[in-house]
């Protein structure tokens, strides 16, 4: 059965169902190649998402969404490049809606992220326990309703979330270790628990939402401009990968075209930051298995990297360079001759540099067997990115849905089946490989694209209230959901990390592993929590 | 093992490269934070970072300062894993509240004297993010801070500087 048959017949039987309702909710303009959007009724949302699982689609998200009316909810699904967004219609007097995480595991935190912030009711959940709010603000508030104001007029300290219920375990011997939110290293804050018998994990638990900071509801009211500049602020190691998306809902929703040589250039922008981003992971997963000479070496690459950004662009990490409607930046003819030596550069020093990697015996004790992921597990939770392709799940939106200039370029994507943190580490090798590969190919057929007058232009105003658009970023699938009004200014922007899905993988990652390995397997799948808590 | 040392022999020690401008700027920074570390704290200053609610950009730079390039750590800068082994807590992020708390407690676990660095436009301002349901904004609005560091995120040399700063400040006192 084909991709295509599958979401065919996936629609088809929906419709059987009587799931569908005729008339079209809203416009939302999609990648049309690859989206089909259609209306559900709400008491089908379960239903929808039984028969989904067995046309065996991936679960890519569910977002909700205040409208005058009451509420949309959204859900896409996907089937190797080609989607379907469902939407519904939902009021408050209504019944609580069907829960889809019966059949999608994944699904259950992003229904709780809806509920906490849009107030949701579920029915038939696996979890009810709230999710991204912990105690700056009550239980009856929705801080993404309309009526919630931005500024709280809440003084005094924010009270620890203590009283989590955490999931019990007993037995004998069995003890738990609470870890964080404040880590022992530098990075972002989270908390486990695990819960362990002697060395071997025996489950975690992940408490996230500490580095909730409002950015759905900061969205609300901004231009085109600020909103792609908030986009870049998700997940900072992704700020080109969001910008991007951001600006092509925006795009999309304008019915603007955006020029062959701006996309190659943003397209260029995204795989330099798919190799910081790689380089800088290869290097910290050697050393938190003490080999610090892989670190130091990858870290001095990365170095390399960042400073060519700078010159080129003035930003190290490449934030605000992509705008809406273009880029910041040009590419000079000598700018271009830079990169290609830099390219030719790092493939000769990578080269010896993961051939050590490949056959060092300390890094293959530690690192092979470690960490596994199987196939079934990745597949059912929808885990996209390295972690998807390590454990055999072949997604990639670049090459399975191309957009901008990865239409008219040839590369293919490597998957593992070990799915353990050496194949993760693996499929980052071959990832920083591919790109340059493609960079390649972009300076080429950039050589034979004049340059562009970066001209300030009055962008035109959506003439759809809502754009989805997907994109490939370094950790995986993102979406970026926006919808205007009619002065063109965003009432609801929803980016979705590729890390809601590799968290959940994350504590099926431990199991069995013993405590001291935490730390390489957390960092061989490096979900972000700035963009998972938002 | 050959094949690493090398790989190590063929990069050198880039943190003595002293070829470009820039590294010469660094190495003399670093001396300048090294003499006021030696008179102020005995050689020694340990740092512990908090994210107190970062986009991420702010460690991927605080990173960098331990690599090879900068290698803070030679001028005896070095980042620890307690607030009670800390001189210096260096704050990303603008505070949301879901940290306020974890943060303020982190601050107090520290010995005195303790100082505090906000890092990055979040931590000096709340930067894009201000103040809201969720955020608390600046750090300064949570835990008194000695000195603030702009940028988003800041560079390594920033950092380095923001450093510096604090041992100026610290002097004075």
């Amino acid at each position: 059965m084909t991709s295509n048959h599958r979401i065919h017949d996936f629609v088809s039987a929906l419709a059987a169902a009587g799931a569908l309702e005729p008339e079209t909710l809203d416009e939302v303009a999609v990648p049309e190649a690859y989206v089909t959007v259609k209306s559900l009724s709400v008491e089908h949302w379960a239903e929808a998402a039984r028969l989904a699982k067995a046309h065996g689609l991936r679960w890519a998200g569910c977002w909700a969404d205040e409208v005058s009316t009451g509420y949309r909810l959204y859900v896409l699904l996907a089937a190797n490049g080609q989607y379907v967004l469902l939407v519904a219609a939902w009021k408050e007097d209504d019944m609580p809606v069907p829960s889809q995480s019966t059949s999608y595991p994944a699904a259950s935190r992003m229904e709780r992220h809806m509920h906490d912030l849009l107030g949701i009711p579920w029915q038939g959940t696996t979890d009810t326990r709230r999710w991204t709010r912990h105690r700056a603000w009550e239980a009856d508030q929705y801080p993404l309703r309309s009526n919630f104001p931005l500024q709280t007029d809440k003084t005094g300290h924010t009270p620890v979330d203590n009283h989590y219920p955490f999931e019990p375990i007993q037995g004998d011997g069995i003890y738990e270790i609470p870890v964080g939110p404040v880590h022992a290293g530098i990075i972002e804050p989270g908390h486990f628990r695990f819960q362990a018998a002697g060395e071997p994990i025996l489950r975690l638990e992940e408490r996230l939402g500490y580095v909730h900071k409002g950015i759905e509801k900061l969205a609300v009211g901004r231009d085109a401009d600020s909103l792609v500049r908030l986009a870049g602020r998700v997940s900072g190691d992704s700020t080109v990968a969001y910008a991007w998306a951001a600006a092509m809902a925006i795009e999309q929703a304008s019915g603007m075209a955006v020029s062959p040589r701006i996309q190659l250039i943003r397209g260029l922008l995204a795989e330099r930051e798919r190799v910081a981003n790689h380089l800088g992971d290869i290097g910290a997963i050697c050393n938190d298995v003490g080999f610090a000479f892989a670190h130091m070496q990858c870290q001095a690459l990365r170095e390399g990297w960042l400073r060519r950004n700078a010159e080129w662009t003035g930003h190290r990490l490449l934030m605000d360079v992509i705008k809406p409607g273009g880029i910041h930046c040009e590419l000079s003819e000598d700018m271009r001759a830079r990169l290609l030596d830099d390219h030719e550069q790092l493939r000769k020093e990578i080269r010896p540099l993961f051939d050590i990697l490949d056959d060092h015996p300390s890094l293959e004790d530690r690192l092979l067997t470690t960490g596994y992921l199987s196939a079934a597990t990745a597949n059912e939770l929808g885990v996209t990115g390295y972690v998807g392709k390590a454990s055999g799940q072949n997604t990639d939106v670049r090459h399975d849905s191309p957009y901008g200039p990865y239409q008219n370029l040839q590369f293919s994507t490597a998957t593992l089946e070990a799915g353990d943190v050496a194949a993760r580490l693996a499929i980052r090798q071959m990832e920083i490989f591919s790109s340059l590969k493609l960079m390649q190919d972009m300076l080429e057929k950039l050589a034979q694209l004049p340059e562009e007058q970066m001209l300030e232009q009055d962008f035109p105003t959506p003439h759809v209230t809502g754009s989805l658009a997907i994109v490939d970023g370094w950790r995986g699938e993102i979406l970026v959901f926006l919808r205007f009004d009619q002065q063109g200014k965003v009432v609801r922007f929803f980016p979705r990390d590729p890390s809601w899905f590799t968290w959940p993988a994350l504590e099926r990652i431990v199991l069995g592993n013993i405590v001291p390995d935490f730390p390489v397997c957390n960092k061989s799948v490096n979900a972000s929590y700035s963009g998972h808590d938002l | 093992m050959l094949r690493i040392l090398s790989r190590i022999h063929h990069h050198g020690v880039l943190t003595e490269d002293l070829q470009t401008e820039d590294e010469q700027q660094i190495e003399q920074l670093g001396q300048q934070i090294q003499a006021a570390i030696e008179r102020k704290f005995s050689g020694s200053l340990a740092i512990r970072q908090v994210d107190a609610g970062s986009c991420n950009a702010c460690e991927l730079e605080i990173h960098a300062v331990n690599g090879p390039h900068y290698d803070i750590e030679r001028f005896g800068v070095h980042f620890v894993a307690s607030p009670r082994h800390a001189d210096v807590l260096l704050v990303t992020g603008p505070v949301s509240r879901h940290m306020e708390t974890a943060l303020r407690r982190t601050w107090r676990a520290m010995a005195n004297p303790r100082y505090v660095i906000a890092s990055g436009d979040c931590a000096c301002t709340g930067g894009e993010f201000g103040c809201s349901y969720a955020s608390c904004g600046a750090v300064d609005n949570v835990i008194p801070v000695d000195v603030s560091i702009p940028g988003c995120p800041p560079t390594p040399k920033q950092l380095m500087l923001g450093i510096l700063a604090l041992m100026y400040k610290g002097e004075r006192a």
